[in-house]
This record gives structure tokens, sequence and C-alpha cells, in this order.
């Protein structure tokens, strides 16, 4: 399910909407994520407080927020540019990749709840799909 | 066997009392059939799917997201007892109607994400996070009676 052009208009254009707000919405991505899926607490337990306002998971979600915006900017070769990141999740984090469409979908939430009119399903659709490639690349150097 | 708390049976149904069904019913199916258009394969009687705007001005597509909101809302009133609530309509989409059951998850998803755009603020991550507890136990349910 490769990304059409008209994909990549899609999220570059949505994004620019996103941009102004994006830390905020990562640390909200992340921490109903944590709230919502508690599964995935099992990767954080060393930073004690992993209530949804906790300033450690405001900080990480606007960090990775902010690696997702790096993303679209460089939609075009998203596997190349992950590369650093993969490793990094392969070989140290060692995320189950499985989390990662966990996530997508708390950070799709959010988009929605932040921008209900202009997150329409074609929209949806396309981030949908980003938010898989991107995945895809960050589990490439896995196995 | 599933434990509510007193917190989160409030919530559902307050999310139930909040919720516009003539909205969020079409509104998460037709997002589903959109963002995932494999699910359409269900919905060969329905006319018109052939792009975006079809399906979300289609008649019998909103038609069946009260269907389905209406199921949900059945869920929500038997909340100690959603397993046998829907032996049934689990045998129908098993036996009758014959959806994959990881289906049901990308509708639920769906559900969410709508749910989440018509209640902005109020959807806290707590309220989240039981709203997504119910929704795992209606699928629970739905894929109980797959053999």
């Amino acid at each position: 399910m490769s990304l059409s052009d008209k994909d990549k208009s899609n999220v570059i254009n949505f994004w620019s909407k996103v941009e102004p707000k994006a830390s905020e919405m990562g640390g909200e991505a992340l921490g109903r994520m944590l709230t919502a899926y508690p599964q995935t607490k099992t990767y954080f337990s060393h930073w004690g407080d992993l209530s949804p306002g906790s300033s450690k998971v405001r900080k990480h979600g606007a960090t990775i927020m902010s690696a997702v915006g790096k993303a679209v900017r460089n939609i075009d070769n998203l596997t190349r540019h992950l590369a650093q990141l993969s490793d990094l999740h392969a070989f140290q984090l060692r995320v189950d990749p499985a989390n990662f469409k966990i996530l997508a979908h708390n950070i799709i939430l959010v988009m929605a709840m932040y921008f209900p009119a202009d997150f329409t399903p074609e929209i949806h659709v396309s981030v949908d799909k980003f938010l898989s490639s991107l995945a895809w690349a960050l589990s490439e150097k896995y196995r | 066997m599933v434990v509510w708390t007193d917190f989160e049976r409030s919530t559902i149904e307050n999310i139930f009392s909040k919720i516009n069904y003539e909205v969020v019913g079409p509104a998460a199916i037709s997002r589903c059939l959109i963002v995932y258009p494999w699910t359409q394969r269900y919905f060969g009687g329905f006319g018109n799917l052939y792009n975006a705007a079809a399906i979300i001005d289609n008649p019998k597509v909103a038609a069946h997201g009260l269907v389905v909101l209406k199921g949900l809302e059945l869920a929500q009133k038997n909340m100690d007892n959603i397993k046998a609530t829907f032996a049934d309509l689990s045998k129908l989409h098993s036996e009758k109607l014959l959806v994959d059951p990881d289906n049901f998850k990308l509708l639920t998803d769906c559900l969410a994400i709508v749910v989440a755009a018509e209640l902005g603020e109020d959807f806290t991550a707590e309220v989240h996070a039981v709203f997504q507890k119910f929704l795992a136990v209606v699928v629970a349910s739905l894929r109980k009676q797959y053999y």
C-alpha cells in the first residue's frame, strides 16, 4: 500500500496545519496510548509517572511528533531517512513493531480531535497510509 | 468475566447520552469504508461506493451506521452481559454475513476517532481508555461465535 502522489500532497498539506500544534498533539497522543493501551507502559516503566499530563510523557510525545514532522519532509525517502531511528528501535529500544500501529491510531485520533473539520476521511486514509509506511521504515532493521 | 468500575459504567453511559447517533453512526461506518476500502466487500448491495463523496452521501451506508450504533447501545444497556447479548449477532456475522472478524477492530477504531472528534476536550485520556475497553469487549463478544 504505497503512497500515491495524492497521498503525499494530502499529508504535506495537512501537516502544515498540524505543525504549530505538533508538540502538544504528540504529548496528547503518547499520553492517551499509555492510558488506553496499558500494555505499552512496559516500555516506559523507568519514567515513574506515566499519567497523561506528566512532563516526561509530554516531552517525549513532542519528540516523537517532531520526528514524524521530519519524516513528512522526507516523504519520498522514508527508509533512508529513518535508517538511524530504525537502528535505535531495532537494537536498543526493541519496541515490538505491533506497537507502532497502536501509537499511529492514537496520533490519528488526536488529529481528529484537534481538526474535526479538516481531518476528512480522505485525509485520514492518506495519513493512515503514511504512518504505516513510517512504521514499516522504522522496522526495517529489525530482522 | 468483565469487571466494570462505577467510573467506567457512568463514563460509557455519558458517552452514549452525549453523542448524536445520526451523526456518529454514519460517520464511523463511512470512514471505515473509505479508510479501509477492502471492508466494502461486505456491502455489495449498497449501490454507489465509488469514491469518498459517494460513500458519505449513500443513504444505505448512513442507515446501516445507525443500525450498528443501536447495536452498540444494546451492549451499553447490557454491560454486564455483552457476550450473551451478542451471541446471536456473533453467529449472524460469522455464519450468514461471513465477516472476517479482524474487520470489527477497523470499525471500532474509526468509531473511537469519530467520537473523539465529536466530544473534543471531553474525550479525555481516561474517558478514551474506558471507551477503548468497552469496544474491546464488544469486539471480543462478536468474535466469540466464530468457529
